[in-house]
């Protein structure tokens, strides 16, 4: 008989909660997170089905009878057709990376990086459910859904553990046509993948934007000395003898990436945003939510 | 002084030569990197080092390493500073030691150095004898195992007189063969040459002496009032200061420190005296005079009565001043006296004010009723009075029972050998063996022509201590009380007997301590009696109580030979006491001179120091320096450098005094950036602890459910933290909680004048409704009563609270007590019709009293679950949940006031606005 008390009923259901914990926590953050957004009507500002009021246009031929507004025909001699904003959902595809290179941060105080996009993603879920879009999660091809039940699903499928691969890549393949998405990764591995899904998605009309998380460790590069540097797999390493000599090229690389990203995203229509573990999560709520709303507007 | 240096293991020395292969190994290996996890490796593949400065060791920790590793070769080497280069020795070994108080100084040294060197006779199979010379063995020295005498060496103690005679003793050691060695005290004495030569006619003699001289101490002696003391030394050589301490009890009996004088040897005297002017009250405390620092008895001399002066009042009957002074009845006492006593002449009142030791009547007859009351009170207190006969005393008429002579008394006295007596003048009879003068020998020149004479009495017989040949009394004593009353039958001058002009006049007085020893004693002073030691010396100096030793003839006391039998001390007689000190008054001191054969050794040997030890620690520190500075050079030292560098802030910080400003300002940042809910600090750990924890529950619901974003609660020190920050104060009761002071009670008054809100917290709400006395709920009262509170009602079912965020009608916690008690409605409160609350304008409660317990049905853990369990099962987290909803309604009212119930004015306000 087994008696290893970690798998005792009652040690299981201890770890099991103490996990659980952790789900409603999250959601919980994101949607205090989305509460600093003060959600205004987003429509499409162009006339098209939906219930608010956009304008009126004289009657044209072809217009169907019931079509006319009599009520505002009766003020003038013309008929007015009573047209209403174009309220069409929209869907957005959320990418968070899964990479192992992901867990990492460089303070205890921190987050780490694949938290802080996990929050940032639930988050926007959250605004775009209240917005009445449809949201989904590319990670495992949720296709894009709305409701309650769409977030509480995302927010199960972003607490599975990190992939086996240093550094995750977005799929394009289960981007839909013409819809928005947002990718968040450090973007820290081959640039080539992550390039060649954008151009696909922009060939398949996909807009959206790209929010690089990064630690603040990785933007500094305080590392001093003979250093051994690893994947967080531990698969690669790289030595060096004098850390500190090495860290003008690093950031020089830093910026060429952020730069080859940035080129990408302009010609692709796409967003960029880099954002850092130790600054509020509000700042890049915001930015994104902006981001998406003007997006929107075309 | 360094002298040679050894080494136990030289061989290991060779591994020396490996030091220059290791650091060419070293200078190739560098330091091993750090390991680092870091995502953005990915950027740094194919970048190369410009410079690469580390891959070698630096020269200077190289050499720290040799230097370490170079330490630890040597030190395993087992090198030894001064080694011992002794030549055994062979044949019997004889060992004396002086043992007397000169040797007590440096007695540890002393063993010390006989045991190095029994061990060596150890080592060498030798026999060995220890002999003490003030405690010698009958027979010779016996000459034993190394083992055996080495168990002995502890026992072996220095004593408190010098050596005897030695001639008899020395000749058990002719016609043996031994080599010698003497530990000298360094005085000399006589009989030590005759030992010598017989030791140096039995083989080698070496003698052990410490360089450094030995002191002593004179007995204490009067000179015109002053105590005069004479410190002695062996050497005179340099000039040297000493401090000599006068010690005896205070008042009330502690020994201490009567008197601490300065003592001055100069360059090249051998003795030095030293005069101290006490006065007279602390001279007749004082026990001993001790040389300060001076380990040994010589060094000590104790005091006895010599050196109390006793008060005595005279009085004398006749006044007429034209006689002679020979003719004078006190010239004789004052004689006597003077020497040694401190004579009041005074009338008898003022005499007996000061309180003398004893006082003397010369031919004083009659005294008045009063004075006689207060002189018989005296004398039974202790006091001694002396009376002697005369003229006056003789006509006198005497009560039978008068307390004040110690027989009854014939009235006229007679005449004896007198120009017209028929008889021959009367001759002393020979002292008794119970009278205090026996042993006192008789002059055959005292002669008494007149006396006064006792009436036959069955008692006189035994209160006589001094008779004339014919068996009339000469002196009568008897006890009155604790004192006595002593009568000389003669007067005091030479008009009735000679006795005044002899020596035995004075040793008479002295015996009976109405004087005191004036100079040394003599065999003849001390004849017949038995003397008992009190207080002992060791050689030490140090006094110790001696109760068992065996009383000592006064003739021994008189010859001061100290020995076994009679070590020095204070040594009591019938009633006084005698010292017997180490050192004479006539005793000095000289260094001992030896024959040219001898060998002089000092007391100290340099001993053989090994070096292992300091060498491999200096090693152990030398690598762990190393092990910093790698760590240094390999960039690892960076989180404890932030550590050290905190920990140097707090250094900085911490004592400076701006410090608290600052701490109150940075709370009451804390305080008012966001809203904070506040406890009241009951200095009870666990309560403290609840409050904190319940707080930050509520405040996290109140995060999660409300627009009320709270941040973490802060306990307040009613003392001195500022209240005015925040909106809701909890305060626990428990029964131990300390009652703030007025300070802090009129800032809590303020606190609830300008809106705050306190909540009560009894906790009690299971074992009794509010106002039933338990513990906590007499605690509340007790603390509330200084607080500005208005009347006060359970919540009405109107109340704002049951309403502000969400509906209620209960206010559980952990109990589920109804009475939770709120600021009573104004009297005119009405209900409008068709409402369903009562109009109650404006104001939060400044208070809420209950005993529900709601910080533990609050309290949250980190994870966001409930810490306490409240109720049973499922009705337990609904209890749980209003309780929840009850804290959120208490913040929104105490935030938001009384909004709610504006809101019953909602329609009137639309009726007035629009249409």
């Amino acid at each position: 008989m087994n008696t290893d008390p970690a798998s005792t009923p009652a040690s299981l259901r201890h770890r099991a909660e103490a996990h659980a914990s952790a789900y409603p926590a999250l959601l919980a953050q994101a949607e205090h997170l989305a509460a600093t957004v003060l959600l205004g009507d987003h429509g499409r500002r162009r006339a098209g089905m939906g219930d608010e009021f956009w304008q009126y246009r004289p009657a044209e031929q072809g217009d169907g009878l019931r079509m006319i507004d009599w009520r505002r025909s009766a003020r003038s001699d013309a008929h007015f057709v009573r047209q209403k904003e174009w309220q069409a959902a929209q869907s957005v595809m959320l990418w968070v990376d899964d990479g192992l290179s992901m867990t990492f941060s460089g303070g205890d105080n921190r987050p780490s990086k694949g938290h802080r996009a996990r929050v940032l993603a639930l988050a926007l879920a959250v605004l775009l459910n209240k917005g009445g879009e449809r949201f989904g999660l590319a990670n495992r091809g949720t296709p894009p859904r709305r409701g309650e039940a769409q977030l509480q699903r995302i927010a199960g499928h972003l607490m599975a553990p990190a992939g086996e691969a240093d550094y995750g890549a977005p799929n394009a393949r289960v981007l839909p046509a013409g819809s928005r998405a947002v990718f968040l990764s450090d973007f820290l591995g081959d640039p080539s993948e992550t390039i060649a899904t954008l151009t696909r998605a922009a060939d398949r009309g996909v807009k959206g934007a790209l929010v690089q998380v990064l630690d603040p460790d990785e933007e500094a590069f305080p590392y001093d000395g003979r250093t051994v540097f690893e994947t967080m797999s531990g698969g690669q390493s790289f030595e060096t003898l004098k850390a500190s000599g090495l860290k003008n090229k690093y950031l020089d690389r830093l910026a060429e990436r952020k730069a080859q990203l940035k080129e990408v995203t302009r010609r692709t229509g796409w967003q960029f945003h880099t954002h850092h573990t130790d600054q509020a999560a509000t700042k890049a709520i915001l930015w994104l939510f902006g981001t998406l709303d003007k997006g929107a507007m075309r | 002084m360094i002298g040679a240096i050894a080494f136990s293991t030289p061989l290991l020395l060779t591994a020396l030569i490996a030091l220059p292969i290791l650091w060419w190994l070293l200078r190739a290996v560098p330091p091993s990197p750090i390991r680092r996890r870091f995502p953005g490796i990915a950027l740094l593949f194919g970048l190369r080092d410009d410079e690469n400065q580390t891959d070698k060791t630096p020269w200077w920790l190289l050499m720290l390493r040799m230097l370490a590793l170079a330490a630890a070769i040597i030190g395993f080497a087992g090198p030894v500073l001064n080694p011992d280069e002794r030549v055994p020795g062979r044949g019997n070994l004889l060992v004396i030691m002086d043992g007397s108080w000169a040797s007590a100084r440096d007695w540890p040294a002393r063993i010390d150095r006989l045991e190095g060197i029994v061990a060596d006779a150890g080592r060498d199979a030798r026999p060995v004898a220890v002999v003490s010379l003030t405690d010698l063995p009958p027979e010779g020295p016996v000459f034993q195992t190394a083992d055996t005498v080495q168990a002995a060496i502890g026992g072996l103690q220095p004593n408190p007189w010098a050596a005897g005679d030695l001639s008899g003793w020395a000749e058990t050691l002719d016609g043996q063969s031994f080599e010698t060695i003497w530990f000298s005290d360094g005085l000399a004495r006589e009989g030590r040459e005759g030992l010598s030569n017989i030791l140096a006619d039995a083989g080698v003699v070496t003698v052990i002496e410490s360089p450094r001289p030995a002191f002593a101490l004179s007995p204490a002696r009067f000179e015109d009032g002053d105590i005069v003391l004479t410190a002695h030394r062996a050497i005179g050589a340099g000039a040297r200061e000493m401090v000599l301490v006068a010690l005896g009890p205070d008042p009330s009996g502690a020994e201490q420190v009567l008197a601490r004088e300065l003592l001055e040897f100069e360059e090249g005297a051998v003795t030095t005296d030293l005069t101290l002017a006490l006065p007279a009250e602390l001279r007749n405390r004082v026990r001993r005079f001790e040389l300060e620092g001076i380990r040994s008895a010589g060094a000590v001399t104790l005091s006895d009565d010599s050196l109390k002066r006793r008060e005595i009042a005279l009085l004398a009957g006749r006044e007429d001043s034209e006689a002679t002074d020979l003719l004078s009845p006190l010239y004789y006492l004052n004689r006597a006296l003077v020497p040694t006593a401190d004579l009041i002449e005074a009338p008898l009142v003022d005499a007996l004010l000061a309180s003398p030791d004893a006082i003397i009547f010369a031919d004083i007859a009659t005294v008045s009723t009063a004075e006689a009351e207060r002189l018989t009170a005296w004398i039974e207190d202790g006091g001694m009075l002396v009376r002697f006969a005369g003229p006056r005393t003789a006509a006198a008429d005497f009560d039978p029972d008068d307390p004040l002579l110690p027989v009854r008394l014939r009235a006229g006295g007679r005449s004896v050998g007198g120009a017209m007596s028929w008889g021959e003048p009367k001759r002393l009879r020979p002292f008794t063996q119970d009278s205090p003068f026996f042993g006192l020998s008789v002059p055959d020149d005292i002669e008494v022509v007149s006396q006064v004479v006792a009436e036959p009495d069955p008692t006189l017989a035994e209160r006589t201590i001094a008779s004339l040949a014919d068996g009339t009394p000469l002196v009568t004593r008897a006890a009155l009380g604790e004192g006595q009353v002593i009568l000389f039958h003669v007067t005091a001058n030479a008009e009735w007997s000679t006795l005044p002009l002899s020596g035995l006049f004075v040793q008479m007085l002295e015996r009976l301590a109405i004087s005191t020893r004036p100079a040394d004693l003599s065999a003849e002073d001390l004849a017949g009696t038995v003397w008992t030691a009190e207080d002992v010396l060791d050689a030490f100096g140090t006094v110790r109580r001696a109760d068992t030793l065996a009383g000592v003839p006064g003739e021994k006391i008189a010859a001061a030979e100290l020995g076994p039998l009679m070590p020095p001390g204070l040594y009591a007689g019938d009633d006084r006491r005698v010292a017997l000190n180490v050192f004479g008054r006539d005793d000095t001191l000289a260094p001992a001179q030896w024959p040219e054969t001898v060998t002089i050794e000092g007391m100290t040997v340099t001993e053989p120091l090994p070096l292992m030890g300091p060498l491999l620690s200096l090693s152990l520190v030398l690598l762990i320096i190393d092990a910093i500075a790698s760590l240094w050079l390999a960039g690892r030292l960076r989180p404890m450098r932030g550590a050290v560098a905190v920990i140097a802030g707090l250094a900085l910080f911490a004592p400076q005094t701006g410090q608290a400003q600052e701490d109150s300002d940075i709370r009451a940042l804390e305080a008012t950036a966001e809203v904070v809910l506040a406890y009241v600090e009951t200095g009870e750990g666990q309560l403290d602890r609840l409050s904190r924890e319940g707080l930050s529950g509520l405040s996290q619901h109140l995060f999660n459910r409300t627009s009320v974003e709270p941040a973490e609660p802060l306990g307040v020190d009613l003392e001195t933290d500022e209240l005015s920050f925040f909106p809701l104060i909890y305060w626990p009761i428990s029964e131990r909680q300390p009652t703030p002071s007025a300070e802090a009670y009129a800032k809590l008054n303020r606190y609830l004048r300008s809106g705050g809100m306190i909540v009560f917290d009894t906790r009690d709400g299971n074992i009794g409704g509010f106002g039933s006395s338990t513990a906590e709920a007499r605690k509340l009262q007790e603390l509330a009563r200084p607080l500005d509170i208005p009347a006060l009602e359970t919540i009405p079912i109107d109340h704002v609270l049951t309403r502000t965020f969400y509906l209620l009608q209960d206010f559980p916690g952990r109990h589920t007590s109804r009475e939770v008690w709120v600021e009573a409605a104004p009297a005119d409160a009405e209900q409008v019709e068709g409402l369903p609350f009562r109009n109650l304008n404006d104001g939060v409660t400044p208070i809420l009293i209950g005993g529900n317990d709601w910080a533990s049905a609050w309290a949250l853990d980190a994870r966001g679950l409930p810490l306490y369990r409240v109720g049973r099962g499922f009705g337990g987290e609904r209890q749980r949940e209003l309780a929840i909803r009850f804290g959120i309604n208490l913040v929104m009212h105490v935030l938001t006031g009384n909004y709610k119930s504006d809101q019953v004015h909602v329609p009137a306000l639309l009726d007035r606005l629009g249409n």
